[in-house]
């Protein structure tokens, strides 16, 4: 199959229209506005809409309601304009509508900057907005991984009839890699519960709203019992060497290609060092972190953030075996260096990490 | 669970076939609508109802309903219901009436919703001219919280958050909705009626149908506000809030007709040509539903978006000598508007096209405007693990500010490619090859200096020596459009090549 040079941005956009995508509600902020570009010139040429909102709330909003209409709609943007989402999405997995949404993250807090971060992971994996809900989220690091989870996306959305997040840096959103897609364009269905203003869908009605406290409650339980339904099923990871690994670097994004870089580098000098790269968020990959746990002695997670990720892979571990941890912000990529010499001191100590000067400091004080 | 009472209940008047018979959505007390006596919600519901029935739309209707008292809409409409986030319900309608541009959707809101947090909402669905019908019921109060000011609260009125009445100096002044949003070009008709007495109450009815029947006939964005009464948060009988809607509100909100286009809207949409892929119609100010080439076949998806394998380039992998290891890594840099990411595109295109694995990463956004620009190109027979060229074996530096930048990151029997006469004589390294040049006059020579970019790709071309011809000639033909570019970037990239072999010579 032939191959194009493509920007991640743009790929997510086609990728969603070969998948049944027929909508596009959004708001321009960098580092994602090429996506609603793309979209504005390839949603009206496919028979699909396309409306640049006049802000955040009333693109995820507007994603309510093209979803209520029983049509594949999605919308992009980046830290900001995903702080602002949060009502609408809290809404729609409420309501139980499908949508995939791009967060092609940046520097923060506040405004920030337009470099690649990975500080968006708590207000997109943990759920930023109010109420028990989750989204499932998928973490591409190539472009042809952002083609082909975006159409993983679409249909995990309606599987689940849940919001689903695609969590990309600057990085993957703005590079360009060669790319290939699926040749044949899926067709979609008006789902049974969606109003489109027809006879047969009159009776349907979408809400949020449950005043009866038992109901709700109920409501909430179906809500979390298909939430244990996708972490059975759709948790994925991607391992790089981790055969005989005993230090296993974690890493999502940008970060999971330094780590592989770093790694075969490694390996050649006679270390045993792996990758394990979340491709799924939520469902976080559980199990492969307990069966890597098995012969690894260490882990040790790279991230582009003062330190969310590592939360969860704390907690996928549960105390069986220590966690190391690097990590740059404010748009700085751990460099290829820095990660190297961690694994070549892991390799060293042995994987036990001794405490530094400061922290024995703090420690004498109490 | 409904009370024996309710279960006995015979409806005896003539009830909206847009009604649900009984409303089975509600808790208890199924026969009742829950607002309170005199509450002017059910009056509007009614009309609504009515309105539905007589333009024979109930099936096609979708109502979006708010936050605020007008919450439980789907309690009582037998139509397609959804429910919005509070102030969002224009937002939802907008997308909902894009996705089933046949549908009749009804965006009802109160004065909380619409004119406060859903301010933004209106005012765009107004200006984009969508064809849905707002009813937006005032009654000057959040009602369904307990009685709280609200934007359209009458100057000196008292609420649990104006305890000394609306006071203009710290509270602003009543927003008047209708005029506000009459001043945009695109909504087709916006009219304040009242339910204050009979007269006003027959024209509502008048003018909610009318907004109905608007969209209907694909006229554009209607908006009916209805000052309604709310006699339990005002305090006042019924009757007493009736005559207040009258005597008091109306002096605020003006009734009346503050915009229609619809006569004119009427006489060009009958000029709309039958056929939706005619190219030329009338603007109406109303939106073009229509897609450029309406829902093509799923097979002609990838063709549409240009992906079609059919139609992509063989490639020249062919002519890729198979005996010489490559690995490229490479960043360019220097000032926006020297044709750097264009170096870098050309490259990986070039790559791409030999057949090898490539990656090209720019350095985005507001530096790419104000200043400095650089990207990282990798070019490899192994698939690229980072695409980010932190260590590069060759390292374009269109200007002194990016040799000084990167030329330490340079590897060892790595090269330096600078645009410059002299190479600064602290940046010189052991193992670390130079190819200084005057690019950009050199460039000027060949026609443009704005060409330097191509004459240093050439040299870098004939210093990696691995990339055949033909792939590099296509991947220029892909990515510049205008021949005269091409035909000069062609020279260009020959002389950088030419420049490269010279400089050997004088070694």
């Amino acid at each position: 199959m032939r191959k194009q040079l493509m920007k991640g941005n743009e790929a997510i956009v086609k990728s969603a229209i070969l998948a049944g995508c027929r909508a596009f509600y959004g708001y321009p902020i960098t580092p994602a506005s090429e996506i609603a570009e793309a979209a504005a010139e390839f949603m009206p040429r496919t028979g699909g809409v396309y409306v640049q909102a006049e802000s955040e709330v009333a693109a995820i909003n507007m994603l309510y309601g093209a979803a209520s209409a029983g049509v594949r709609a999605m919308t992009a943007s980046s830290g900001p304009g995903i702080s602002l989402m949060q009502e609408g999405i809290s809404y729609m997995a409420g309501a139980e509508l499908p949508c995939v949404i791009a967060d092609i993250t940046r520097g923060g807090p506040g405004l920030g900057n337009i470099g690649a971060e990975q500080g968006d992971y708590h207000q997109v994996v943990k759920g930023g907005g109010h109420g028990n809900y989750r989204t499932i989220v998928l973490a591409p690091h190539s472009v042809q991984e952002m083609a082909d989870l975006t159409a993983l996306a679409f249909e995990l959305a309606d599987r689940y009839r849940n919001p689903v997040v695609i969590l990309a840096d600057g990085f993957i959103g703005q590079m360009m890699e060669p790319v290939e897609f699926p040749q044949t364009a899926t067709a979609t269905h008006l789902p049974e519960w969606a109003v489109a203003g027809t006879a047969a869908s009159r009776g349907n009605l979408i809400t949020s709203l449950e005043l009866d406290f038992d109901k709700l409650e109920k409501h909430v339980r179906a809500l979390e019992a298909k939430y244990k339904v996708a972490e059975r099923h759709e948790a994925r990871a991607e391992e790089w060497m981790t055969a005989d690994a005993e230090i296993v670097l974690v890493g999502y994004g940008i970060v999971g290609r330094i780590l592989k870089a770093v790694t075969a580098e490694a390996r050649a000098a006679g270390i045993k060092v792996g990758v394990l790269r979340p491709i799924t968020l939520y469902p976080f990959p559980v199990v492969q972190f307990q069966r890597l746990a098995f012969n690894a002695r260490v882990f040790a997670v790279v991230e582009m953030s003062t330190g969310q990720l590592i939360e969860d892979v704390k907690l996928a571990l549960n105390g069986s075996r220590p966690v190391e941890f690097l990590s740059r912000v404010g748009g700085n990529v751990p460099s290829h260096d820095e990660v190297l010499a961690l694994v070549h001191e892991l390799a060293r100590r042995g994987g036990v990490t001794q405490p530094t000067q400061e922290e024995e400091r703090v420690a004498n004080a109490y | 669970m409904p009370t024996e009472t309710a279960a006995e209940y015979v409806v005896a008047q003539a009830r909206a076939r847009s009604f649900y018979e009984r409303y089975e959505r509600k808790e208890d007390l199924q026969h009742q609508t829950h607002f309170c006596p005199g509450c002017g919600h059910g009056v509007v519901h009614k009309m609504i109802a009515k309105a539905i029935d007589d333009l024979g739309v109930q099936d096609r209707t979708i109502m979006v309903g708010p936050v605020g008292c007008g919450v439980f809409t789907y309690y009582y409409f037998d139509v397609g219901n959804v429910q919005a986030a509070h102030g969002r319900a224009p937002a939802v309608a907008t997308a909902m009436k894009r996705s089933r541009p046949e549908s009749i959707v009804i965006s009802y809101q109160g004065d909380g919703d619409l004119s406060a947090i859903g301010s933004a909402e209106i005012l765009h669905a107004a200006n984009r001219g969508e064809n849905i019908t707002v009813i937006f019921v005032n009654n000057a109060i959040y009602s369904m919280t307990g009685g709280q000011a609200a934007p359209t609260t009458l100057l000196g009125m008292k609420s649990t958050t104006t305890p000394n009445g609306r006071n203009a100096a710290t509270d602003g002044y009543p927003l008047h909705v209708s005029e506000l949003l009459s001043t945009l070009q695109a909504p087709a008709y916006i009219e304040r009626v009242g339910l204050g007495d009979n007269k006003q109450i027959a024209q509502t009815a008048r003018a909610i149908k009318r907004g109905l029947e608007n969209q209907v006939r694909g006229l554009g964005f209607s908006l009916i506000e209805v000052l309604s009464p709310c006699p339990t948060i005002w305090k006042l009988t019924p009757v007493e809030a009736q005559h207040w809607v009258r005597d008091v509100m109306e002096k605020e909100f003006r009734l009346g007709v503050f915009c229609d286009r619809t006569k004119e809207r009427t006489e060009k949409a009958d000029l709309r040509p039958a056929d939706p892929g005619s190219s030329s119609h009338p603007s109406v100010g109303t939106p073009d539903l229509r897609p450029v080439t309406p829902n093509p076949a799923l097979e002609e998806l990838p063709r549409i978006l240009g992906v079609a394998e059919e139609d992509l380039p063989e490639g020249n992998a062919a002519a890729l000598a198979d005996n010489k290891a490559i690995d490229l890594e490479v960043r360019i840099a220097g000032f926006g508007g020297q044709g750097v990411l264009l170096f870098g595109e050309v490259l990986a295109e070039a790559g791409l096209d030999a057949g090898l694995e490539v990656s090209w990463l720019p350095s985005y956004g507001p530096e790419m405007r104000s200043g400095t620009s650089n990207c990282h190109v990798r070019l490899s027979r192994q698939s690229i693990d980072s695409p980010l060229v932190t260590a590069p074996n060759v390292l374009v530096a269109m200007n002194e500010p990016s040799l000084r930048k990167f030329d330490k990151s340079v590897r060892a029997d790595g090269w330096v490619i600078y645009n410059g006469q002299e190479f600064p004589a602290d940046c010189v390294r052991d193992g670390v090859h130079v190819l200084a040049l005057p690019f950009t006059e050199l460039a000027d020579e060949l026609g443009d200096k704005r060409a330097a970019n191509m004459v240093m790709l050439g040299a870098l071309l004939e210093i990696a020596g691995a990339l055949p011809q033909a792939s590099i000639d296509d991947a220029l033909r892909r990515l510049v459009k205008n021949p005269r570019w091409v035909e000069l970037d062609e020279r260009a990239l020959a002389r950088g090549r030419e420049l490269y072999r010279e400089s050997l010579v004088e070694v």
